[in-house]
């Protein structure tokens, strides 16, 4: 007789515990049932949509079959993957080192330049793009620095989407190096290896799977955006501005349907990768290990510290060039400074309420968005009923990663759309907005919660059941408390993608819930680009405030709710 | 404690009755929901005439591109929540039209108005309102520094001197961009056209995804010649940028701006109310204030900043050929030249 068999016949003896269950069982099958529904529905109707033609009569593979045997398509898949790599190579190499200067070495000022590589996650990835414009383009301030190179195409693409992927790439690669064994390099210093040696043979093999995975989702954010190659792209197509063009400019659903589903291939196989590899890096750290801790050195420090300055020079550069382009009268030819390009009232019939509508849908998908991806990751690591359930809620919550906003936002269309879906009355409402934004990011969020579920002995559950106190107090005493920290920062990681995603939303957007990052799209598309800077800086000034605001309630918070962690200190 | 509460309830009350007579004030109103293309700077104004006249209602405009505001009123099909689409492409309305989702309706007074600018059923299912009209905008500093003479005809734009230095929406993107591939082929025949096509090609320095944006480019100097609409160009000339706007002699490609009543909209009397209002003279002389050619015959003044005569260049537009043909075009285009790799 297995624990389990034990725990179900002495069940009915314990009615708190069989609550309990019935708890966990219907939290299970709801979460999977949201998911079903706000997730894979759509997906398939996306699915279905590429078999159909536009009058929506099934035609098999005939779009596929049509779209393989345009010169088109090659071409763009060539270009997409092409600029993906170089972007990867060009941006892993560039936060590679910059992680290395803020974990291995002394460098002076290592918060400030931290906070500085966060810059480009505060802003739309158009914002970018509008920069390079200024900064390279025919009439740009610096433009003598391409040797007569055009930034529209190749060159813009890959500095436009560099600059948005920095932070996300950042962060793996702090994280990859943080963790080293310090008797490894003890090791190697008592035998007189190189530097150089020790670099390829230990620093570099500690990190590999941060590396990989970094890599990878880089490949996948780039391959999928569509702000900058549409702003700066030229006359380089990729496969983002062919969904473009077949949905917005030809009006043909099931064509944009069929490039959509060919960007989940690259998309779906990186993450395929980058799951694997996560999985093995585990057990890395033995229990051993000691926390590698870098020594001061003088040479080194500087030539980071000087590396370093310049990666921020580029950072700040590109945002201070959008300041500058919202604050100029009509750029090139008058170069006065006026504050009308900030009169969004004027400029726009949404005016200042897409701004508002901006906030609203990013506090609402914070707010919602955490509560509920809390829950999934809650019940798939501590719930104890229906395994198959839990492993079917935690892959359905792993999907979204791989589906680009754009084919998500169309998919949404299609399946909320239709008058006969009984959940078509949210189209066209905020609520779907907040939706399809929880969902675009749902998976960052619920590998973060499950992560720290993780951590958590199963033992406050066991001690919990045993004196009969319901799980759901265990959770709201326990898990949330220690887990604060980690939704705090989960709500705000919602909040600045909700204020700059433009991708999904694109298609989703009513009368009265138009967005501050759409605004930033539309006002580009017919040319006011300095209006479109101005409300970029907005959404970066909102992102900003949001993330001090975030800092000081952290810093409270720690000291009141969690004494506990303190302990060894006190 | 009690008075903070006091004055706290009160400041409540206070603001629930000023949002609750907000609320009844504006649906005093009732709510249109108007689907639209039109540039965003004039749509205050049409909202604020209209409301002025018809009392009774309000609009809510949904504006965005053609492309956009087509797309998504496909894709909502009838589940839409627009009453009426207003200053929308005919050809993007034929569209529709095809697919039955527009609802046949005479405004009243629409005799008052040119035939060959609205559907030929009767009652047509949707109404012509003005036409935007392609023309070339060129920066006058910017060719003066480069030394690019002023072009007068679609034919000069393909002369070596301007290689790398013109802007034009890309076809498969922009219905500005097709509007202008589907008049060169009306023009000269589609042979010649494609010849004439392969030669500009080789000037152009990118196609970009937006009908205005090539002018509003050339007005910054960014590339000095754009192939965009007159009245853009034209916009940007009172604005005081070094911009002059060309109507190429061989004939300018057009479209109509104009307005069809959805089957599925929800306020049918509002969005009946508007099109009896858009064929009035009033509104007819508002649409003049930007662009020079409207649906009512005889009214139009001319525009300033507008080249002379535009009328005259415009060609006799087969809007049912364009469309019938637009997917074989786009095909063959996006052949020859949608996969340049790099810009010249």
């Amino acid at each position: 007789m297995s624990a389990q068999d034990i725990e179900a016949t002495a069940g009915p003896a314990f009615p708190s515990i069989d609550r309990g269950r019935l708890v966990s069982t219907l939290g299970v099958l709801t979460g999977v049932a949201l998911l079903l529904v706000f997730v894979a529905a759509p997906l398939i109707t996306i699915f279905l949509k590429s078999l159909q033609n536009d009058s929506g009569t099934f035609v098999g593979l005939d779009n596929f079959v049509r779209y393989f045997s345009s010169a088109g398509l090659i071409q763009s898949l060539f270009n997409s993957v092409q600029i993906a790599l170089t972007v990867t190579v060009i941006a892993c190499g560039l936060a590679f080192g910059y992680a290395y200067a803020l974990t291995r070495t002394c460098m002076p000022f290592r918060g400030l330049f931290r906070a500085i590589a966060m810059i480009p996650i505060l802003a739309p990835s158009l914002l970018s793009a509008i920069a390079l414009i200024y900064l390279f383009g025919n009439q740009g301030m610096i433009r003598e620095l391409l040797f007569g190179n055009s930034v529209y195409g190749p060159i813009g693409i890959v500095l436009g989407i560099t600059f948005y992927v920095f932070p996300h790439v950042l962060m793996i690669m702090v994280t990859a190096l943080s963790s080293a064994d310090a008797r490894l390099y003890e090791a190697a210093e008592a035998m007189g290896t190189s530097r150089w040696r020790v670099f390829w043979t230990i620093t570099v093999p500690g990190a590999r799977y941060g590396l990989i995975s970094a890599g990878f989702v880089v490949f996948t954010l780039t391959i999928t955006d569509f702000g900058v190659p549409k702003v700066i792209g030229g006359n380089f197509n990729v496969l983002a501005t062919d969904i473009y063009k077949q949905v917005v400019g030809q009006q043909s659903f099931s064509m944009g349907a069929v490039v959509g589903l060919i960007l989940l291939f690259p998309a779906i196989l990186s993450f395929s990768v980058d799951r694997i590899v996560r999985k093995r890096q585990v057990a890395q750290m033995s229990a051993r290990a000691v926390p590698y801790a870098p020594q001061p050195s003088k040479g080194r420090d500087r030539a980071f510290f000087v590396f370093c300055s310049l990666v921020s020079v580029f950072l700040i550069g590109i945002l201070g060039t959008a300041v500058f382009a919202s604050l100029v009268t009509y750029w090139p030819y008058n170069l006065s400074l006026t504050l009308a390009h900030y009169d969004f009232n004027a400029i726009d019939p949404n005016g200042w309420s897409s701004f508002t509508n901006s906030l609203e849908m990013a506090a609402w998908t914070a707010l919602i968005g955490t509560c509920v991806i809390f829950l999934g990751a809650y019940f798939v690591e501590k719930a104890d009923t229906l395994p198959f359930a839990r492993g079917l809620l935690h892959m359905l919550a792993m999907i979204p990663m791989a589906v680009p906003g754009l084919v998500l936002g169309l998919a949404y269309v299609f399946f909320f759309s239709t008058p006969t879906n009984p959940l078509s009355g949210l189209y066209g409402t905020m609520a779907i907005l907040v939706l399809s934004t929880v969902v675009h990011f749902y998976t960052v969020a619920h590998l973060s919660f499950v992560t720290a579920l993780k951590q958590l002995d199963k033992e406050f559950e066991a001690v919990s059941a045993s004196l009969k106190v319901p799980a759901y107090k265990t959770m709201l005493r326990v898990h949330v408390p220690i887990c604060l920290p980690l939704i705090l920062n989960v709500a705000i990681y919602l909040f600045l993608n909700a204020m700059t995603t433009v991708s999904a939303a694109v298609f989703l957007y009513a009368p009265d819930t138009k967005l501050a990052s759409i605004a930033v799209l539309n006002m580009d598309d017919v040319g006011d680009q300095a209006p479109a800077s101005a409300m970029a800086i907005m959404i970066v000034l909102t992102s900003v405030s949001v993330k001090l605001l975030q800092v000081v309630v952290t810093r409270s918070l720690l000291a009141r709710s969690s004494a506990w962690r303190n302990r060894e200190t006190a | 404690m009690g008075t903070v509460s006091k004055t706290f309830g009160r400041v409540v009350g206070l603001a629930a009755a000023a949002a609750l007579a907000t609320t009844l004030s504006v649906s005093a109103r009732e709510t249109i929901t108007v689907y639209t293309a039109v540039e965003p700077e004039e749509l205050q104004g049409f909202a604020e005439a209209f409301q002025a006249d018809n009392s009774d209602y309000e609009i809510q405009w949904v504006r965005d591109s053609t492309g956009v505001i087509t797309a998504k009123l496909l894709a909502e099909g009838e589940n839409s929540p627009a009453d009426i689409v207003w200053g929308l492409a005919a050809t993007s309305l034929l569209m529709m039209a095809e697919r039955g989702m527009l609802e046949a309706y005479a405004p009243a007074g629409v005799e008052k108005l040119s035939p060959a600018l609205m559907d030929k059923q009767d009652p047509p299912r949707w109404v012509g309102q003005r036409a935007w009209v392609a023309s070339v905008c060129v920066n006058t500093y910017e060719a003066e520094a480069k030394g690019l003479p002023m072009p007068a005809t679609w034919e000069d734009l393909t002369k070596p001197v301007y290689k790398g230095h013109i802007i034009m929406p890309n076809p498969a993107s922009s219905g500005t961009g097709f509007l202008d591939v589907s008049s060169w082929m009306q023009i000269w025949g589609e042979e010649k056209a494609w010849d004439f096509m392969d030669r500009l090609h080789e000037n152009i320095g990118i196609y970009s995804h937006s009908g205005s944006a090539p002018c509003k480019m050339a007005g910054r100097g960014e590339y000095p010649i754009g192939i965009s609409f007159a009245y853009k160009g034209a916009q940007l000339k009172g604005e005081g940028a070094p911009v002059e706007v060309v109507a190429p002699s061989e004939g300018l490609g057009w479209d109509l701006e104009s307005f069809a009543i959805l089957k599925s909209a929800k306020n049918k009397a509002g969005a009946k109310a508007l099109a009896d209002w858009s064929v009035t003279e009033r509104a007819n002389r508002m649409y003049n204030e930007a662009y020079a050619v409207v649906a009512m015959p005889g009214i139009a003044t001319p525009v300033e900043h507008f080249p002379a005569n535009i009328e005259e260049k415009m060609i006799d537009n087969d809007f049912a050929w364009a469309a019938e043909n637009r997917a074989r075009i786009l095909e063959e285009w996006e052949k020859r030249y949608g996969s340049k790799s790099a810009p010249k």
